[in-house]
């Protein structure tokens, strides 16, 4: 039994390892590219749209609501980062119906690195829209004593961020890998569909939370 | 008992009690939330997106509780550090 996709490698040259978390996320991370760049290679106005372009435009204005009801004033500002964070996440999870296929989330070098991008977007965004001073002052809210715990917060909110979304998958490839020697047939698939719903979950979750971390930030009082 | 077997058995015991006391309270907590949603969607259903959306996050914020805990269960068992330190120490 493998604790994360970190431990199944493909090809190895002296330290340079190809692991199953890196070929997934490049295969997700072409399938989006890929995908998006053909829908939108011919976009068109009125009636007579491919069903393709109406399926992103669907994702695309239901991303710009959340994100707009997350607290963000300016949603389509935000929709870059968020919704690239959603839409691989989403695609993560909803692929484990597929063969052979690992979750690159199920392993902690890839949410580690996505609650970094969390950690260095949210001053970025701070900076942005609220400059130096007013993004420097939120560490000082309520009071001055509150600096220590303050900076605290923000280390092991982005730690949460990444252990939670690494716990979930993580069980789920696991409980469905044990099941499989006690109960082979059926109730595996039923597990399946329940981890189906929770990676769903888990990207919504990320994403209104880093949201929410943005919304925090760039707040001016 | 030699040292590993030592670190063998308190891993496993700890492993057990981590779990069933980190899913119990998260349990008892996420009962507790929904009964409180369904309340309010009772009472106002028009506002059943709003309750829902608040519902979920705060639901996966409270079982995260318990993934920490199935997470910190699973280091004691597959990649316990002081395993591979005995292990290693036996080695030398």
């Amino acid at each position: 039994m493998h604790l994360s996709p970190d431990q199944i490698i493909f090809w190895q040259l002296g330290w340079c390892k190809l692991n199953a978390t890196i070929v997934w996320t490049w295969a997700l991370m072409l399938v989006l590219v890929a995908g998006s760049r053909l829908v939108t290679r011919r976009l068109r106005h009125g009636a007579t749209r491919s069903r393709w372009q109406d399926m992103l435009e669907i994702v695309v204005t239901m991303l710009v609501r959340q994100i707009g009801d997350a607290g963000l004033p300016r949603p389509a500002r935000y929709l870059g980062f968020l919704g690239t964070l959603f839409l691989f996440l989403a695609l993560a999870a909803l692929c484990t119906v597929l063969p052979f296929y690992e979750p690159p989330t199920g392993s902690l070098s890839t949410t580690t690195a996505l609650a970094l991008c969390v950690l260095t977007a949210v001053p970025m965004y701070g900076v942005l829209e609220v400059g130096w001073r007013g993004y420097l002052k939120t560490y000082l809210e309520p009071t001055v004593i509150m600096l220590p715990f303050n900076i605290i917060g923000e280390v092991s909110r982005t730690m949460a961020l990444a252990v939670r979304l690494f716990g979930n998958m993580m069980s789920g490839a696991m409980i469905i890998a044990i099941l499989l020697a006690i109960t082979p047939f059926l109730f595996p698939v039923v597990m399946t569909l329940l981890g189906l719903l929770t990676g769903l979950v888990q990207a919504y979750i990320f994403c209104i939370l880093a949201a929410v971390y943005i919304a925090a930030a760039t707040r001016n009082t | 008992m030699d040292s590993m077997t030592l670190i063998a058995v308190a891993s496993i015991i700890i492993a057990g009690i981590t779990t069933s006391f980190g899913t119990m309270a998260p349990a008892l907590a996420e009962g507790r939330a929904v009964a409180a949603a369904l309340e309010a969607l009772a009472q106002q259903p028009d506002a059943s997106a709003t309750i829902t959306r608040t519902l979920f996050v705060g639901l996966a914020m409270i079982e995260s509780m318990a993934i920490y805990c199935f997470v910190l269960s699973m280091i004691l068992i597959f990649a316990n550090p002081f395993w591979t330190h005995a292990i290693g120490a036996a080695g030398k």
